[in-house]
């Protein structure tokens, strides 16, 4: 799961972030900081498991006020 | 004093920090404070519940987020449905909004630095059960300390809670330390009996450190409580 701040949102983190490359001569903008959740989900299908993700966005990991999140599921079944 | 002392819950979360400077100044203030420990799934007979400041589950994921589903917090819910006077303090502020509890979220400072500082908010309503004790526009003293402050709700929300007259503790204008919209410092619930805020008054109630005006907030909780006690007696 990749939860980050809402479009709109001010992200302090974001900016010093972006500022501090553009020190270093970078010529960037618009840094944005989430954060990454790696789960294993043990799920009949693909599709459980990205429902299961989803619930789990829903209720703890984002706080929908302020943070989106994206699901990236991978079969890993081998 | 001979006055009833009123019972009120503190609720202590691994990392809470401020539990019992807020048991003690409760105490000074007419209450029995009771620490009530977060895997508790029910609270002792009380009148009024305070949730501390501290970093409770060290902040985790999002300030506030895992400990609005420790079992104590099921009670505390139950017990602010019934009309009881709910106070949280900064951490305890964040909890009752990752809760639902309250309206809006608490983000990291705009400067991103901590901030350990008196500040001087003003009181914007004295019809709810923590500010019985001030006047309407009284400047109060208070201590902050935290680093996620921020107090957050977007244009809409922002506006409903000020038709709503739910703002209580806006920081003085020029004086806000951490960027939150609307200078807010510290918000009601729509049925005015949950009430967080960033400020310490718990850190506030003896003028020989510093400023006795936290003392107006909590008395007015003691007040609140034991109105309840009375009531319910």
């Amino acid at each position: 799961m990749l939860v980050r701040p809402k479009e709109g949102i001010l992200d302090p983190q974001g900016s010093a972030v972006e500022q501090s490359l553009r020190q270093l001569g970078f010529s960037v903008g618009g840094a944005r900081i989430g954060r990454v959740i790696d789960l294993e989900i043990d799920a009949g299908t693909a599709e459980e498991a990205r429902s299961e993700a989803e619930r789990m966005c829903e209720r703890l990991l984002a706080n929908p006020l302020i943070e989106s999140y994206e699901i990236d599921v991978q079969d890993d079944d081998a | 004093m001979s006055e009833v002392r009123p019972r009120i819950a503190v609720l202590v979360f691994p990392g809470s920090n401020d539990d019992r400077d807020a048991a003690w100044a409760l105490s000074a203030l007419g209450a029995e404070p009771a620490l009530v420990w977060h895997a508790d799934d029910e609270l002792p007979r009380v009148d009024g519940v305070v949730l501390p400041g501290g970093f409770s589950y060290g902040d985790y994921l999002r300030c506030g987020a895992i400990a609005r589903f420790a079992p104590a917090m099921e009670a505390v819910a139950a017990f602010a449905a019934s009309g009881g006077p709910v106070l949280g303090i900064c951490n305890g502020f964040q909890i009752l909004c990752e809760a639902g509890l309250l309206p809006g979220v608490l983000r990291p400072n705009e400067a991103l630095s901590f901030v350990c500082k008196d500040v001087t908010v003003r009181v914007e309503r004295v019809d709810t059960p923590f500010t019985s004790r001030c006047s309407e526009g009284q400047r109060l003293v208070i201590p902050v300390k935290h680093g996620e402050g921020c107090f957050h709700a977007d244009e809409e929300l922002l506006a409903e809670l000020e038709a709503a007259g739910q703002v209580v503790f806006r920081y003085e204008r020029g004086g806000n330390p951490n960027g939150s919209v609307g200078d807010v410092a510290g918000v009601v619930s729509a049925d005015g009996n949950v009430l967080g805020l960033m400020p310490h008054p718990e850190h506030a109630v003896d003028p020989l450190l510093g400023s006795g005006d936290g003392g107006l907030v909590l008395a007015s909780l003691v007040d609140a409580a034991r109105e309840r006690l009375y009531a319910r007696a």
